[in-house]
């Protein structure tokens, strides 16, 4: 039985994290398992715990506005240790614009506040590899 | 990737990749398993149980501090419950460790229970044995301390220590038994709390009353409060303690020994029960049988009978 893993980070100095428990819990309804990892994480911490759990998602929650660094630096890291099967989303109060940057730095989906987690949920079944 | 022999040159993506196939029970994970045993058994198993927020996470996280201290590496298998309603799971347990990402001598790993026909203890073993050939010298498996596959997974250590904290009870859940007995060390965590000099009195005379686990060596009860890191040296110390009484009596060989032999036992259980579950309980014959039963056609003791003896044959 293969179940999807999904983990669930903060990437960042914002300790907002009820979006993202909001998520981890209708990831939890849908089936997944998730590893919450908490607030207050740096891209390297974050790359590494989803190599040990050796996780098919990464999804990040970021509201303090670092989004376009921190991002693009959970990919690479992932890249580097040889996870390149991992599905990497994002979400938080992201502007409209920096949406095309963060798709071309490898982060295959954005959601912006309002987004219903069904939503969430569909994208990743769709795209999980 | 040749995954057993890219973990025993500590290629960390090949122990992640290893953990996954027995968790998944992919195809190559029969093949890892056995090719990976002959390099097992050097590594100390510690199991950390206790009921939930009894502060399991945080005291294993400081507890593996101590260890690196000492200059162990360390390997964690963390468990968590299963929602039984949508098979999904919360792991939370590396929220607390999250400070040890960033050594090298360490390697952490979320399980959840899943639903599966028993088998968890099995994962949980494999998963264990694959951190041993990857070189940790010290093995921390931390569960929830409700369900048998959870308490027989606990079983497995060399070592275990039941975490328990003030105000979950009055005395008579002390003598209740239950993971209590299991414990060859207990600590008492969260010990700033009221309540915590009289949950010592009660653990003393609960030790007082039951029988030894092991003759010769009665459970030492620390206080710890895990969130400020007080008390982890003299727990490292129990541990080590239990550890030395252990070996000193030959007594290791024999846990070890008992547990190669429940491991066994739980891999042929397994074996058959997957076999009944396919050859057995999914087939029309057997839903006709039910439906015999229902209406009280036949009775269910010649049923099992009649099946057990066409099995065994």
């Amino acid at each position: 039985m293969a179940n999807i893993k999904v983990l669930v980070a903060k990437p960042g100095l914002d300790g907002h994290d009820r979006g993202a428990k909001v998520v981890a819990r209708a990831l939890r309804d849908a089936g997944f398992e998730v590893i919450y990892t908490g607030i207050r994480l740096t891209p390297e911490q974050i790359a590494e715990a989803a190599l040990q759990d050796d996780v098919n998602v990464v999804a990040l929650s970021l509201l303090s506005g670092a989004h376009n660094t921190l991002f693009p630096k959970v990919v690479e890291l992932l890249k580097e240790k040889g996870m390149n099967d991992v599905l990497v989303i994002g979400g938080g109060v992201i502007p409209e614009a920096d949406i095309p940057g963060l798709k071309a730095a490898g982060i295959a989906e954005v959601f912006t506040p309002g987004t219903p987690t069904t939503k969430v949920v569909d994208f990743i079944k769709a795209n999980v590899k | 990737m040749d995954i057993v022999s890219e973990i025993l040159k500590h290629n960390r993506l090949a122990l992640a990749k290893g953990i996954t196939a027995v968790e998944n029970e992919y195809d190559n994970a029969v093949d890892i398993m056995t090719r990976i045993y002959a390099h097992t058994g050097h590594a100390y198993v510690i199991g950390i149980t206790g009921p939930p927020g009894a502060g399991k996470s945080t005291l294993t996280d400081k507890i593996a501090k101590e260890f690196r201290k000492r200059g162990k590496t360390v390997g964690i298998v963390a468990i968590d419950p299963t929602s039984p309603y949508s098979g999904g799971a919360i792991l939370g347990d590396r929220i607390r460790m999250m400070d040890l990402m960033m050594d090298s001598g360490i390697f952490i790993r979320s399980m959840a229970t899943r639903g599966s026909l028993g088998g968890l203890s099995q994962k949980a073993g494999d998963a264990v044995k694959l951190m041993d050939a990857f070189g940790m010298d010290v093995i921390l498996v931390e569960t929830v301390g409700v369900g048998q596959s959870e308490v027989d997974i606990v079983k497995t250590a060399d070592t275990t220590m039941v975490v328990v904290i003030p105000g979950m009870g009055d005395d008579i859940q002390a003598i209740k038994a239950g993971i209590l007995e299991i414990g060859d060390l207990i600590t008492i965590n969260k010990a700033d709390r009221e309540g915590a000099d009289k949950l010592n009195i009660e653990m003393e005379m609960m030790l007082e009353l039951n029988n030894e686990k092991i003759a010769g060596w009665r459970p030492p009860i620390n206080r710890t409060i895990a969130s400020k890191d007080i008390g982890t040296v003299e727990v490292v110390d129990s541990i080590v303690a239990h550890r030395k009484f252990l070996m000193d009596t030959g007594k290791l060989a024999d846990i070890r020994r008992e547990r190669i032999k429940s491991e066994v036992t739980d891999m042929i259980n397994v074996r058959v029960n997957r076999y009944i579950d396919k050859n057995v309980v999914r087939t029309q014959e057997f839903e006709d049988t039910i439906g015999k039963l229902q209406n009280r056609e036949m009775e269910p003791y010649s049923v099992v009978d009649n099946i057990v003896s066409k099995v065994l044959k």
